[in-house]
């Protein structure tokens, strides 16, 4: 996609491009560049101090001991990483429970983020009155701040004067105890962001040739048979897509669980980047967090890498 | 268009199943119910939000957590005022930055070209996790800790709104740009006077895209905002929570006000946010 975007780009350049016979004047290359340079200027300058600049900056700080409240922080190579694959070191085992929770958070989350907006976004793709409005309504939670979401569901889930509990006479430990927190979290997450993968999602199912399903009611398949072979096969590149983009976004879950159960019980929900948050920020600790940080980006970049390959190989 | 669509689309779609409103139906309850709860209760004593959860009309009907707010302990006027200001200065930063930049990366041609697009694109796939501490420590050493520059600046500096916009300019056609290059207007006057105009709508769902973003940030205001009065409506919001713990009204008050002007955001600009995601989806 890139390659041919960057083809169509150069049709509008300056140049000698222009269709023969055209006036077109040709500037040195050196000026054409130094104006693009000057529209790039303010952009590049922002970009380059908060994004690029951070990303080295975090990997030179994850190979030190860095601890703001110090002059000093000592070099130490590889050690900060060598510590979170050494199991007893002081940060290896919070750690990995840490990323121990996003990973459950994930593997329970990705599904139902999957399964439920695909079943509303085929209900959607029927011939419906008010379709805009049910888009509209589905998408408005995910608009709204997790801390707007994490203070009304504390509120309905608070296990002794909350909604939840009133309405159906049950005492349920909804935010303090497992699995009842992880059950709520997930919950509260996809209901928050179902409307995202539902709008995606129907987009996908809107670019379904109607002849696919014509010829395979021809053929005589039934519903069923329609689903497997001809939505769920014409869905690839969006779900791919979709797939990708929950995983990453679980996998950066903190919010809720900073807010309802406050990473508890005990460390339970605690999740790998509230862990980091915490170490780096809080703790002072601000070496061995970016370390963690890295080491998170590369599980999470070899996650997105399979799921590629794993969508790829199904074709 | 409901005078139109069913003719032409009878012979191939059957009668839509009346189970199918009764799913839409239902899941809209599912979304809603929640969110009117929080705005009912925002008009409950505390007393009755406790004492009657299941209930979720005011009994007796009160503004008091509102008035409480307007003049309790927390400034959350304030932190609105702060959010509206940091969101609007962002949104501003973004729109300037990012549309000159994506017009060079879109319409000219230079030295380095797909370095700098391969590079920016590349951060979009970087977790913001990677930016919390470096970005904490510059922006410490700035002097912008516990100021709402924290907020707008390190924000404003991300890949998503270059990316976007060059998308869109990209598929402006060449030809008014050609004719207006051959009438001798130069790149500036191209970029001011003929694309930024007609990327009016691109504009536009940037704009909203990027204040919600910034309205609802969460994890890096809760660690760079420190003083009450210095707060936004996000990382308030926590504060009311551990404040007003078991006054459920206060709590849902503020919940409301931080929802109320995303809420009339989208509902304004529901088409185009829509479009835009489900775009993502199709083109990502």
């Amino acid at each position: 996609m890139t390659e041919t975007a960057v083809k169509l780009s150069s049709r509008g350049g300056p140049g000698p491009r222009g269709k023969a016979g055209r006036p077109v004047r040709s500037k040195p290359v050196g000026r054409r560049s130094a104006v693009a340079y000057l529209f790039l200027a303010p952009f590049l300058i922002l970009f380059s101090v908060f994004v690029l600049g951070p990303a080295i900056y975090g990997l030179w700080i994850s190979l030190h001991i860095w601890n703001p409240l110090l002059d000093d922080h000592p070099f130490v190579g590889l050690q900060n990483y060598i510590d979170l694959f050494t199991p007893g070191s002081l940060t290896s085992g919070d750690f990995w429970k840490s990323m121990g929770a996003t990973g459950i958070f994930t593997v329970a989350s990705v599904p139902l983020l999957l399964v439920i907006p695909l079943g509303i976004a085929m209900l959607l793709n029927n011939k419906v009155r008010g379709g805009s409005v049910f888009r509209g309504i589905f998408f408005a939670p995910y608009v709204l701040g997790v801390a707007v979401i994490s203070v009304l569901w504390r509120y309905l889930l608070d296990p002794q004067l909350g909604v939840v509990n009133a309405l159906i006479g049950q005492d349920i430990p909804w935010t303090v105890q497992v699995p009842w927190a992880w059950i709520s979290l997930v919950g509260i997450t996809v209901w928050w962001t179902l409307g995202l993968n539902t709008i995606i999602l129907l987009a996908g199912l809107k670019g379904i040739s109607a002849e696919l399903y014509e010829a395979a009611a021809i053929d005589g398949a039934g519903p069923w048979r329609k689903f497997t072979s001809v939505t769920l096969p014409g869905l690839r590149p969006v779900m791919t897509f979709v797939v990708t983009v929950t995983i990453l976004a679980s996998a950066n879950m903190f919010g809720q669980a900073y807010l309802i159960t406050k990473g508890g019980p005990g460390t339970d929900t605690r999740t790998a980047i509230m862990y980091i948050a915490d170490q780096g920020l809080t703790q002072n600790q601000m070496g061995a967090a970016t370390a963690m940080s890295y080491l998170l980006f590369a599980v999470l970049a070899a996650v997105s890498v399979l799921n590629f390959r794993l969508q790829r190989d199904n074709t | 268009m409901s005078a139109l669509a069913p003719t032409k689309r009878r012979g191939l779609a059957q009668r839509t199943n009346p189970l199918v409103y009764v799913g839409l139906y239902l899941v809209s309850l599912v979304i809603v119910l929640p969110l009117l709860w929080m705005f009912l209760t925002s008009f409950k004593t505390d007393f009755d939000a406790i004492s009657s959860p299941a209930n979720p009309i005011p009994n007796p009907f009160t503004v008091d957590a509102y008035v409480t707010l307007a003049g309790g302990s927390q400034p959350i006027l304030t932190w609105f005022f702060n959010s509206v200001i940091a969101a609007t200065a962002q949104t501003l930063i973004i729109l300037v930055t990012a549309s000159a930049a994506a017009y060079a990366l879109a319409r000219l041609e230079f030295v380095g070209k797909k370095i700098v697009f391969g590079v920016i694109i590349a951060t979009l796939l970087v977790p913001g996790v990677i930016f919390l501490i470096p970005n904490y420590l510059i922006v410490q050493n700035l002097g912008w800790l516990d100021s709402l520059w924290a907020i707008i600046i390190p924000g404003s500096a991300g890949a998503f709104g270059v990316f976007f916009l060059r998308q869109f300019f990209i598929s402006l056609p060449a030809e008014i740009e050609e004719a207006a290059r051959v009438d001798g207007a130069g790149d500036f006057r191209i970029f001011w006077q003929i694309v930024l105009p007609l990327s009016r709508p691109a504009l536009a769902t940037l704009a909203v895209l990027s204040f919600l973003t910034n309205w609802n940030d969460f994890i890096w205001p809760i660690y760079v905002l420190l003083s009450p009065e210095n707060l936004t409506l996000q990382p308030g919001l926590a504060v009311l929570q551990g404040t007003y713990s078991t006054h459920f009204g206060i709590v849902m008050a503020g919940a409301v006000i931080a929802s109320v002007p995303v809420l009339i955001l989208f509902t304004l600009a529901q088409k185009q946010i829509v479009e835009s995601v489900a775009n993502s989806g199709i083109k990502g």
